[in-house]
């Protein structure tokens, strides 16, 4: 056993569902993998990605898989929405809302993780639209103020153009982890802890 | 994809010699002190100064318009802002800054070796290990995570061409549903590989896994 490992926190099976959603969050940025309506509308689905991560990974494992992607990002590989990365993306007007991301999917992850084995979609839309947006704007818009110098009412309003999509990210993440959560039960976070805790006994 | 490689520009100049650490101290510096200048003329001699140290780096000007270039229209807009709701002293000075500090990040990045930086963020991230991420676990997890993106670039394009077949290509649930199911199979079945060799009872004194 390892010496820190409080209850064993870091078993195998969770490296690897938080690296491939990291990964996954990378790849919904790639150009040509998928435009979310065939090709009309080029909106990023990463922060789709960072919401579906909450609301199946839980909120400890969706945080650490969001900070892996920003550590490698920061470490200069091109992981983010249209090739970005390396540290211009930290300092840049919309660095708040990549750091948000870690909250965010935080939040989104523990209200998920409030409803038990059945999340309601009405639980997945508020979570995502609370840890998704809510926090991540909350972070995001104070640092883009600082970063330009402007007032936070005008950063709003430079940020405005990115809320309908975002709440169409919100509620189309929430029927995804729906669909994902019938289909594979062991999405829902409480199930999985369960059987992580039931491997263990047995 | 373009392969995953950084953005790192091979050179010898002496911002290439100096330790990814003293580079990102001295970024975290510089930033702050755009954040407190005010005048014009003060974003003009911080400007010369960041031509100075990408003239010294010798990258060349098309890796450097590359790393501005993703900040231009939120320039343009914050411009075209500050200029009608403030005036255009504020809106130089407010452009200035957002397009400077993106030019001394991205020539951190550029003169930097993508390895030599995570390194650093690795050892930075060493206090994990008290949460259970020994340095053994945190470096499978990147690692991991690299060779993961990919693996699921790959599998969304598969499963892009199997809705299409279906003839549901503009369903975002049809694409995103199995895509997310295989991932997490995905990602279950390497949970169990690496549990099958061993991994879950490494130790953190030997630096790999027990057999």
């Amino acid at each position: 056993m390892p010496k820190f490992n409080l209850g064993n926190g870091f078993p195998t099976g969770d490296i690897a569902r938080i690296a491939v959603f990291a990964a996954l969050i990378a790849a919904l940025g790639l150009p040509g993998t998928l435009n979310a309506f065939g090709n009309a509308v080029p909106i990023t689905l990463q922060t789709f990605g960072v919401m579906l991560a909450g609301t199946i990974l839980g909120s400890w494992r969706a945080a650490v898989a969001v900070a892996v992607l920003l550590v490698l990002v920061a470490a200069g590989l091109p992981l983010l929405a249209g090739g970005r990365g390396g540290l211009g993306v930290f300092v840049g007007p919309s660095a708040g809302f990549l750091l948000g991301w870690l909250p965010g999917a935080a939040v989104t992850g523990w209200i998920v993780e409030r409803g038990g084995h059945h999340p309601s979609v009405v639980r997945l839309v508020v979570a995502c639209v609370a840890g998704g947006i809510g926090v991540i704007y909350l972070v995001g818009l104070p640092v883009q103020a600082l970063v330009s110098g402007i007032s936070l009412g005008k950063a709003a309003l430079l940020s405005l153009t990115f809320l309908p999509g975002d709440l169409i990210k919100a509620v189309l993440a929430s029927i995804v982890t729906r669909g994902t959560q019938r289909a594979y039960p062991d999405a829902v976070p409480a199930v999985h802890r369960e059987r992580l805790r039931a491997g263990k006994e047995g | 994809m373009n392969g995953l490689t950084g953005a790192y520009v091979p050179g010898d100049s002496p911002l290439h010699r100096l330790p990814a650490g003293a580079k990102l101290a001295g970024l975290a510096a510089l930033c702050t002190v755009l954040v407190l200048l005010r005048a014009p003329v003060a974003m003009a001699v911080a400007a010369l100064v960041v031509g100075v140290l990408f003239a010294v780096s010798g990258v060349g000007a098309a890796a450097a318009w590359a790393q501005v270039r993703p900040v231009r229209w939120f320039a343009v807009a914050l411009f075209v802002m500050q200029v009608v709701f403030a005036d255009l002293p504020s809106a130089i000075t407010s452009v200035s800054r957002v397009v400077l500090a993106v030019a001394l990040a991205g020539l951190v990045t550029l003169t930097t070796r993508t390895v030599a930086m995570m390194a650093f963020l690795e050892r930075c991230l060493s206090p994990a290990r008290w949460v259970g991420l020994d340095p053994f676990r945190l470096s499978l997890l990147l690692s991991l995570t690299i060779r993961s993106v990919p693996v699921m670039a790959d599998l969304a394009t598969r499963v892009r061409e199997a809705q299409r077949a279906r003839g549901v290509e503009w369903s975002v649930r049809a694409f995103a549903v199995p895509l997310v199911v295989s991932a997490l199979r995905h990602a279950d079945a390497l949970g169990e590989a690496l549990s099958a060799r061993g991994l879950d009872d490494h130790d953190e004194g030997t630096g790999h896994a027990a057999p």
